[in-house]
C-alpha cells in the first residue's frame, strides 16, 4: 500500500527501549482504590453504589445515562470509604466524583458477562456489549467506544503508533497480546460493517510488527492489513494518521465518520474483545513507568483507580533526579501536583523527568517570524501569526487562522529559537473563545427573552389601549346617548307632567 | 504523597535558540568578509569593528532607557548582525562617524523606537545604509579599487588613520585610490552612448560581474548555500529574488547584449548576492508565509532591477528591501497557507 505523508512533524528521540524491553509485570492491588467517575471525554458516570456498600469485582460503580458517557466497574472487591470529587488530571483542571475502596482479600468477582458469539451477533449486540464493559478510547482521549461504533464505516484504523517518546505501552501490549489486539480489530470490522482494517505501527517497533505479522497470520482471516507508517511524531495523531494511510484529510471542523473512516487505539481493540470473548467489563490496563526519575522503568499491568504512587513504589522508586510529574508523553502529558492522582483508563505512561531536561520559561525571547513553527506544524497553521491574535485577542482572527485546528501536539515548542510557550498560549486562547461562545450564548438568550418580553408587553399595552377605547367609543357614540336620553324620556313621560 | 511542581506540555526544552540562528548567520558570513577583506584590505574589518561596538553601545543604552533586561538581548547576536550587514554595504575608508550615525538609524530608530527584536518593521540595516546613501553621498561613494588590477590599497595603520581623521594620509590620493563601482560605471557609460562591450573592456570588470566583487558574491552564495543547509533562511526568498533578476533580464539580453547586461552581471554585481541570502532573508522585517516569502524575494528582485535601472542610485537592493518591508504584512495577511482539512486548491 502506498504511504502519504502529513505534514511536518518532528523525529525525535526515542527513548522507549527502557520500558519497552521489560515484559508486562502485574501490578497488584493497593490497599485502597481511588477510582474515578470520569475516566472518558463527555459527562461523569452516576454513582451507581453507596458509602458502606460491599462490592465485588467488575460490579458497576457508575453508570452512564446518556450516550456522552461510559459506565465504571469495580476493579476489586472491597468496601467503599467514599464518594467524592477530586481534582482530574487534564490541563484545564477538571474535577469529578471518585470512589473509593478499601480492598478486601480474598477478592471476590462478578459473574462474567456469557461469551458473545461474535461471528454470529450482529452490530447492536457488539456495540451493546462494548457499552456494558465501559470500554473508552485508551489511546489518551477516551471517547467512549460504543458511540463511535455506532456509525457504520468503511474503514478501521488500529493506532498502535505510539509516537510520543517514552511511552512504550502499546508497543508492548502488540508484542505480548497482538492474538487478541487482532481479535478486537476483526469485532470492531464487523460491528461498523467496515470493508477493511488497517493495523498500523510505526516502523521503530520492529519486535511489535513481528508479533502482529504472525498473529494476523494465525488468526487475522485475511481481515487485517499491517502497515508501518515512518517514526514522525505525530504520526499516532488521529488525523496524522488518517492522511498517511488514506491520503485524505478530515474536513476542517469534521470528524473521521464524515470520510467513513474510525480510528480505535489498539488498547481499545484488545479490550473489547476481552469484553466479547471473556465477559470482562473495562477495570486495568498497561502503564508505562519510565522517565530518568524513576528507578526501573517498565509495563505494568494496573487496576484503575491505582494511586500512581503504589506504582512508582512498584517500580522501585524515585531516584535523585525526579522533577516532574506527568501523567502520559513529554509532549502532550499532563504535569500533576503530587502522585496522589489515581490511573484511569487512559493514563498511558506516568513519566518522570528529571532537572536537566525541563525547559526553563525565563529564556523566552519575542518572536523573530522565522516561520519553523509553521514548518513543523501538522494542521498547517502559521503558530507565529496566531500568537500574535492570541496576545493581542484578536478572535475572530484567531479562529479564523485555525487556533481550533490545533491539535496541541507542541512541535511548534521545541523548535522555537525564541522559546515561546506557544501551545500553551492557543489553549489558553481555545479556552477563551470557548468561554466567550458560551456568554455570547447566554447573552442571546438573555436578549432574546428581553425582546420575547418587550413584545409581549406591548401586546399586552395595545389590547388595553383597544379595549378602552372601545369602551370610550361605546360609551361616547351617539347611539348610547340617545338611547339614554330616549329611556330618560320614557322615564318622564311614564311619570306624567307633573315634575318641576 | 510527594509534591511536584507543574507546568504546561510540552515539557520538552526547545532546541533551538535567537542566539544560535544569529552565530550561524555571523559564521556564514566569514566566507564572504574574508573574500571583502582580501579585495578591499583591512578597512574592512575596522569598519565592522566600529559598526559592532556602536551597535552593541546604542543597543545597551536603549535596552536601559526601555528598562529591559541587558543579558538575553545583548547576547541574541541580533545588534552585530545588524552592524555586519552595515559595514559591509560601506565603503571601507568611510569616516568612523557614518557607522555611528548608521546605527543610530539601525538601532534607535529602526529597531528600538519600534519595539526592539522582533517588533521592528524595517530592516534596521537598510534603514541605516538607507540613511547614509542619502545624507552622505560623498563618503558612500569612495570605493576602492579591488586588489588585483595594480593599484595599492592602504595598509591597517593608514586605514585606521583614514577612519579616524576623515581624510587620508598625505602619501595617498582618493583620485588614485578610489574607484566608482562596477555598477556605478556602467550607469554613467551607458548612459554617455557607450556599449557594454566598450564598457566591459576595462579591467575592472571580470567574468561576470566587477573584478574581485564577483568573487566575494560567491563566497556569500557558499555562506548562503551553508544556511539553507542548515534551515535558518527560508529557501524561498533567495530562489525567487535571483530567479526574477534572471527571468526578467534574460529577453533584454537577448534582444540587444550590448544595451543590456548579461544576466549573471546583474547577479555578480553590487550586493544582490549578499542581499539573496542574507539581507532579504531577515526574518522580523519580511514575510513569515511560504507564499508571502516567494512574494518577498520576487518583489526585491524586481524592484533592485528597476531601480539600478531608473532611480539616481547604482544600487537600490537597501530600497528595495525596505519598499517589501512596507508590504510584508499585508503579503502575510493574504498568503496563509490552507489549513489541515481545508479543500484544495488548484
Amino acid at each position: 500500500m502506498r504511504l502519504h505523508h502529513f505534514h511536518g512533524g518532528l523525529s525525535l528521540p526515542q527513548h522507549k527501549a527502557d520500558s519497552a524491553e521489560q515484559p508486562i509485570a502485574h501490578c497488584p492491588l493497593p490497599a485502597e482504590l481511588n477510582v474515578p467517575l470520569l475516566q472518558h471525554s463527555g459527562l461523569s458516570a452516576q454513582p451507581a453504589v453507596a458509602i458502606g456498600e460491599q462490592v465485588l469485582a467488575g460490579q458497576l460503580l457508575g453508570t452512564a445515562d446518556s450516550g456522552r458517557s461510559a459506565h465504571v466497574h469495580s476493579p476489586a472487591s472491597g468496601t467503599v470509604l467514599a464518594i467524592a470529587d477530586g481534582p482530574l488530571a487534564y490541563p484545564t483542571g477538571l474535577s469529578a466524583p471518585h470512589v473509593r475502596i478499601a480492598v478486601d482479600s480474598p477478592q471476590r468477582a462478578v459473574t462474567p458477562l456469557p461469551v458473545l458469539d461474535w461471528p454470529h451477533a450482529d452490530a447492536a449486540q457488539l456495540i451493546a456489549r462494548a457499552h456494558a464493559c465501559g470500554i473508552v478510547g485508551m489511546g489518551g482521549a477516551g471517547f467512549p467506544s460504543a458511540q463511535k461504533l455506532l456509525v457504520a464505516r468503511d474503514t478501521v484504523i488500529l493506532n498502535g503508533a505510539e509516537c510520543e517518546p517514552y511511552i512504550a505501552c502499546d508497543d508492548r501490549l502488540m508484542r505480548d497480546y497482538a492474538n487478541e489486539v487482532v481479535m478486537g480489530g476483526r469485532v470492531m470490522r464487523r460491528a461498523t460493517g467496515a470493508g477493511r482494517v488497517l493495523l498500523a505501527l510505526e516502523t521503530a517497533m520492529p519486535e511489535a510488527l513481528a508479533a502482529c505479522a504472525q498473529a494476523i497470520a494465525e488468526c487475522g482471516d485475511g481481515e487485517i492489513e499491517l502497515i508501518a507508517v515512518p517514526t514522525i511524531y505525530p504520526a499516532g495523531g488521529e488525523r496524522q494518521l488518517i492522511r498517511v494511510l488514506t491520503g485524505n484529510e478530515v474536513p476542517r471542523g469534521g470528524l473521521p465518520r464524515d470520510i467513513g473512516v474510525v480510528v480505535h487505539n489498539v488498547a481499545t481493540a484488545r479490550a473489547l474483545w476481552r469484553a466479547v470473548a471473556h465477559g470482562e467489563a473495562c477495570t486495568r490496563r498497561i502503564v508505562s513507568v519510565t522517565g530518568p526519575g524513576v528507578q526501573r522503568a517498565g509495563n505494568w499491568d494496573v487496576a484503575v483507580g491505582t494511586p500512581i504512587s503504589h506504582l512508582i513504589a512498584q517500580a522501585g522508586g524515585y531516584t535523585q533526579a525526579a522533577a516532574r510529574l506527568i501523567i502520559g508523553g513529554p509532549m502532550m502529558g499532563v504535569a500533576v501536583a503530587n502522585d496522589d492522582y489515581p490511573i484511569s483508563k487512559i493514563s498511558n505512561c506516568i513519566l518522570v523527568l528529571a532537572d536537566g531536561q525541563l525547559r526553563d520559561p525565563t529564556r523566552e525571547l519575542p518572536c523573530i517570524r522565522c516561520g519553523d513553527c509553521a514548518r513543523v506544524c501538522p494542521a498547517y497553521l502559521l503558530p507565529q501569526l496566531l500568537l500574535g491574535e492570541v496576545r493581542g485577542e484578536q478572535w475572530p482572527r484567531a479562529q479564523q487562522q485555525g487556533i481550533f485546528d490545533c491539535i496541541e501536539c507542541g512541535c511548534c515548542d521545541l523548535v522555537c529559537p525564541s522559546q515561546i510557550p506557544l501551545t500553551q498560549h492557543f489553549r489558553y486562547g481555545k479556552s477563551e473563545l470557548r468561554v466567550r461562545e458560551r456568554e455570547a450564548e447566554r447573552a442571546d438568550a438573555a436578549r432574546l427573552r428581553h425582546q420575547q418580553r418587550q413584545q409581549r408587553l406591548t401586546e399586552q399595552q395595545r389590547e388595553r389601549e383597544q379595549r378602552h377605547t372601545t369602551q370610550q367609543d361605546a360609551l361616547t357614540s351617539n347611539a348610547a346617548v340617545d338611547a339614554a336620553i330616549a329611556r330618560a324620556k320614557a322615564r318622564r313621560e311614564a311619570r306624567g307632567t307633573d315634575l318641576p | 504523597m510527594r509534591q511536584f511542581i507543574t507546568a504546561p506540555a510540552p515539557h520538552l526544552p526547545a532546541h533551538n535558540s535567537v542566539q544560535r540562528v544569529m552565530a550561524l548567520v555571523l559564521l556564514a558570513l566569514v566566507p564572504g568578509i574574508t573574500a571583502h577583506v582580501w579585495f578591499f584590505g583591512p578597512g574592512v574589518l575596522l569598519q565592522i569593528a566600529l559598526a559592532s561596538a556602536f551597535a552593541l553601545l546604542l543597543e545597551a543604552v536603549m535596552l536601559r532607557l526601555r528598562e529591559r533586561p541587558l543579558r538575553p538581548f545583548l547576547s541574541d547576536l541580533s545588534a552585530p548582525l545588524t552592524a555586519v550587514l552595515f559595514a559591509l554595504s560601506v565603503p571601507p575608508l568611510a569616516p568612523w562617524w557614518l557607522a555611528a550615525v548608521g546605527m543610530i538609524a539601525a538601532i534607535v530608530f529602526a529597531k528600538h523606537l519600534y519595539g526592539g527584536l522582533g517588533f521592528n518593521l524595517f530592516n534596521p540595516a537598510m534603514v541605516g545604509v538607507a540613511v547614509v546613501l542619502i545624507g552622505f553621498p560623498l563618503e558612500m561613494t569612495r570605493w576602492l579599487a579591488p586588489a588585483g588590477l595594480g593599484i595599492a590599497t592602504p595598509g591597517l595603520a593608514d586605514s585606521v588613520l583614514t577612519v579616524f581623521n576623515g581624510s587620508l594620509p598625505a602619501t595617498w590620493q582618493w583620485d588614485a585610490l578610489a574607484q566608482p563601482t562596477p555598477l556605478d560605471s556602467i550607469r554613467r557609460l551607458a548612459n554617455a552612448g557607450r556599449t557594454l562591450s566598450e564598457i566591459r573592456g576595462n579591467p575592472m570588470f571580470g567574468d561576470f560581474g566587477g573584478h574581485g566583487w564577483e568573487w566575494i558574491a560567491n563566497f556569500y552564495a557558499l555562506g548562503g548555500l551553508f544556511l539553507l543547509y542548515k534551515r535558518i533562511i527560508p529557501w524561498q526568498v533567495p530562489v525567487a529574488m535571483l530567479g526574477t533578476v534572471i527571468v526578467l533580464t534574460v529577453p533584454f539580453w537577448m534582444s540587444d547584449p550590448d544595451v543590456h547586461p548579461f544576466p549573471l552581471q546583474h547577479i555578480f554585481s553590487g550586493a544582490m548576492v549578499l542581499g539573496a541570502f542574507f539581507i532579504a532573508t531577515d526574518p522580523v522585517s519580511g514575510c513569515t508565509t511560504p507564499r508571502g516569502r516567494w512574494l518577498f524575494g520576487i518583489g526585491c528582485g524586481l524592484l533592485t532591477l528597476v531601480l539600478r535601472r531608473w532611480s539616481s542610485f547604482p544600487d537600490g537592493l537597501a530600497f528595495a528591501v525596505l519598499l517589501m518591508n512596507c508590504v510584508a504584512p499585508w503579503l502575510d495577511m493574504h498568503s496563509r497557507p490552507r489549513i489541515y482539512g481545508e479543500a484544495r486548491h488548484g
